[in-house]
């Protein structure tokens, strides 16, 4: 029996005009995975991820979340569903501090409009604690005062505090040091293990080959195919990249149901 | 992280021995204390007082009752408009229309308390009808910003030009129009009697105290640290110090004896104002555009809807300010909401540490710098110097207020965006 997947996008067709992005793109998430999708410049990643999160909607295709059908238009529907986007640089306010950044948008208020700082404080505190990010000095501190990987970090919490179910991470480690980046991909294998999906976004294949389960390779805006990470290696993912391949890698369905088990 | 960590400890985790992150601790600690409010009003504290022993020095009537009681009458109206300055800073926005604009509700002010003119009103009625044309007026120049897109400086200069030439087509049939209104009066020139002096002090330092107590026990009972309760213990004894100070020389004034109204209404926006910006979801998320835009966007916030709110805030503390200012002069001419006004009141906000870019800044800030303009100006006068003077010595004093501000910025740049 197979496990139903969170996120399922079938025939997913997308034109900007005369540009077609997305032709016909398969893409599925399982409960639990760290989903990578790769691919070069234009292959159609972003815009992807761009209908998933409700910024943009597929002119065809339909897309399943946990096996039913629907629609998403905008941020707000996709954070309803528990999907959370976390944008490459774009996220936190550098002159907030992290319990503020944290609560953005969506901060606790008492019968007078009062902020509830001490519990809003108290939970953030928790949060960036299970998720073992422990090397902020101060949740006080303004955000400008932390390292890349901390603000990263404190990036990725926010989205997993408010009860999302799928991650999506645009390029988390782009701008990121050796020890930044391994900060943030210590902090993913860690939500896979919470039982959280991600989808990792990354031109890097190192980090990709690290931290996910499956690899789905985008190119120029048609899906190459999928990969299990146990079962391939970064030469043949780059020539799927780069010059496709003509037709799907054998066994990839059959081995879908394993990873149930 | 060895040994784990407590509920009561100030961070999450124990600081790690990350090289770099050691090296900037110096900084941060620096930087953590600017926002703690440390260090962050010491400078032009520090300024102030050099400038009032100066002047002391210079005039020998400037360090009296009186004259501290008229600078702070002085400086109310410039007060008003500067505490709307402060938000529409926090934006990264400018407004250039208030000095206008509160010539426009200074002329409301005066219009509809008019005896016999068809449309006179109590004194309160007037300046309600006078601060919600003004709020109304902010909203719209602020839709056109926020929805249009259309540069706040290229909006408001246009409001500038044309509330002056509204001011200037009905002046100049009216001429003077003179405000008989006792309420509307009272505001600039109504002083409290020594016992109320008194009394009022002791409410706002116990209620200022009764906050703080407040705020303590909240984050006892939420198990969050308490950082530094010095400060707390400091602060509410430089409250009372402040307010108590401020009563006791007020009372000892001579020709208008006791606490001054204006003062009083200063304090009381003061508050108000603080509490919505750092209290409230509102004014955090005003500082959350101010910072980024798109991430206040992305985290579900209705960032038009923030910026019209401000630019209204900015606009009703503009007709606060302008009913105040025409009270002071229990008229209303053709020079009104003009001079240098505007400026001034932007120059208070920047002085006390408000950023052009942005983000940061506080509503106090206001005024302080509004304090620091009214003293130098009062000072200057008093001491027989020319208005040119005035001006110069402002200009420097600005110069120097905003080249801080760089600088402090700049040292947080590093490695912020």
């Amino acid at each position: 029996m197979s496990e139903t997947p969170i996120l399922q996008l079938r025939g997913i067709t997308k034109s900007f005009g005369s540009v077609q992005a997305l032709a016909d793109v398969d893409f599925e998430v399982l409960p639990g995975e760290v989903m990578a999708l790769v691919g070069d410049n234009g292959a159609g990643k972003s815009t992807l991820v761009k209908c998933v999160a409700g910024t943009h909607s597929p002119d065809s295709g339909e897309i399943l979340f946990e096996g039913k059908p629907v629609t998403i238009h905008g941020p707000k529907d996709a954070a309803k569903l528990g999907i959370e986007v976390v944008y490459q640089d774009l996220a936190l306010c550098d002159n907030l501090d992290v319990v503020q950044n944290m609560y953005l948008g969506r901060e606790e208020r008492d019968w007078l409009w009062r902020l509830k700082e001490p519990l809003m404080e108290q939970r953030t505190a928790d949060t960036l604690r299970s998720l073992s990010v422990t090397t902020i000095r101060s949740i006080r501190q303004p955000v400008a005062s932390l390292s890349g990987g901390q603000r990263q970090s404190v990036a990725v919490a926010k989205a997993v505090q408010w009860n999302s179910r799928l991650v999506i991470l645009d390029e988390p480690t782009a701008a990121l040091g050796v020890a930044q980046t391994r900060q943030v991909l210590e902090l993913v294998k860690r939500l896979g293990d919470q039982g959280l999906s991600v989808v990792l976004i990354s031109h890097n294949l190192h980090d990709v080959f690290e931290v996910a389960t499956r690899i789905t390779v985008l190119r120029l805006g048609r899906d190459v195919g999928v990969y299990e990470r146990e079962k391939t290696t970064q030469q043949e993912v780059v020539q799927a990249i780069t010059a496709g391949i003509p037709t799907r890698v054998a066994g990839i369905p059959e081995t879908t149901p394993e990873l149930a088990s | 992280m060895s040994s784990d960590v407590d509920v009561a400890a100030p961070g999450i985790g124990l600081p790690e021995g990350d090289e770099a992150e050691a090296q900037a601790g110096l900084w941060r600690r620096a930087y953590d204390n600017l926002r703690a409010g440390n260090l962050g009003i010491l400078p032009i504290v520090i300024g102030l007082a050099l400038i009032v022993v100066f002047f002391s020095y210079k005039a020998t009537n400037f360090f009296t009752a009186d004259n501290f009681n008229n600078i702070i009458v002085q400086m109310a109206g410039l007060t008003m408009l500067a505490f709307g300055v402060v938000f529409v800073l926090l934006l990264g926005e400018i407004d250039l229309s208030i000095g206008y604009l509160s010539g426009i509700a200074a002329l409301a002010v005066a219009e509809f308390q008019l005896p016999g003119s068809g449309h006179a009103y109590p004194g309160v009625v007037a300046i309600a009808i006078a601060v919600g044309l003004c709020a109304l007026i902010g909203g719209a120049q602020g839709s056109v910003v926020a929805l249009v897109g259309v540069p706040s400086f290229v909006v408001t200069l246009a409001g500038l030009l044309i509330w002056q030439g509204v001011i200037l087509q009905v002046l100049e049939i009216k001429g003077v129009i003179v405000i008989q209104d006792k309420w509307i009066n009272d505001t600039a020139n109504y002083y409290f009697t020594s016992r109320a002096g008194w009394i009022i002090a002791a409410v706002v330092t116990g209620s200022y105290a009764l906050a703080m107590l407040g705020s303590v026990v909240g984050k006892l009972r939420a198990g969050v640290a308490i950082r530094s309760p010095l400060l707390i213990v400091a602060k509410v004894l430089g409250v009372a110090a402040a307010t108590f100070g401020t009563v006791a020389i007020s009372n000892h004034a001579n020709v208008p004896n006791g606490l001054p109204l204006a003062g009083v209404l200063v304090v009381i926006f003061l508050i108000g104002l603080t509490f919505l910006a750092k209290r409230t979801p509102f004014g955090r998320h005003v500082y959350a555009v101010g910072g980024n835009a798109e991430a206040a966007r992305r985290a579900g916030i209705n960032v038009p809807r923030i910026r019209i709110i401000v630019f209204m805030i900015s606009g009703a503390m503009a007709g606060v300010g302008g009913v105040i200012l025409a009270a002071r002069l229990n008229s209303v001419d053709l020079n009104v909401g003009g001079g240098t006004l505007l400026l001034d009141a932007i120059s208070a906000a920047v002085i006390g540490g408000t950023s052009l870019f942005g983000g940061r800044g506080e509503v106090r800030s206001a005024l302080i710098g509004a304090l620091v303009i009214a003293t130098v100006s009062n000072g200057l006068n008093t001491a027989g110097y020319k208005t040119g003077t005035i001006y110069i010595v402002t200009g420097v004093i600005l110069l120097l207020a905003v080249t801080l501000d760089t600088v402090a910025r700049r040292l947080q740049a590093r490695s912020g965006r």
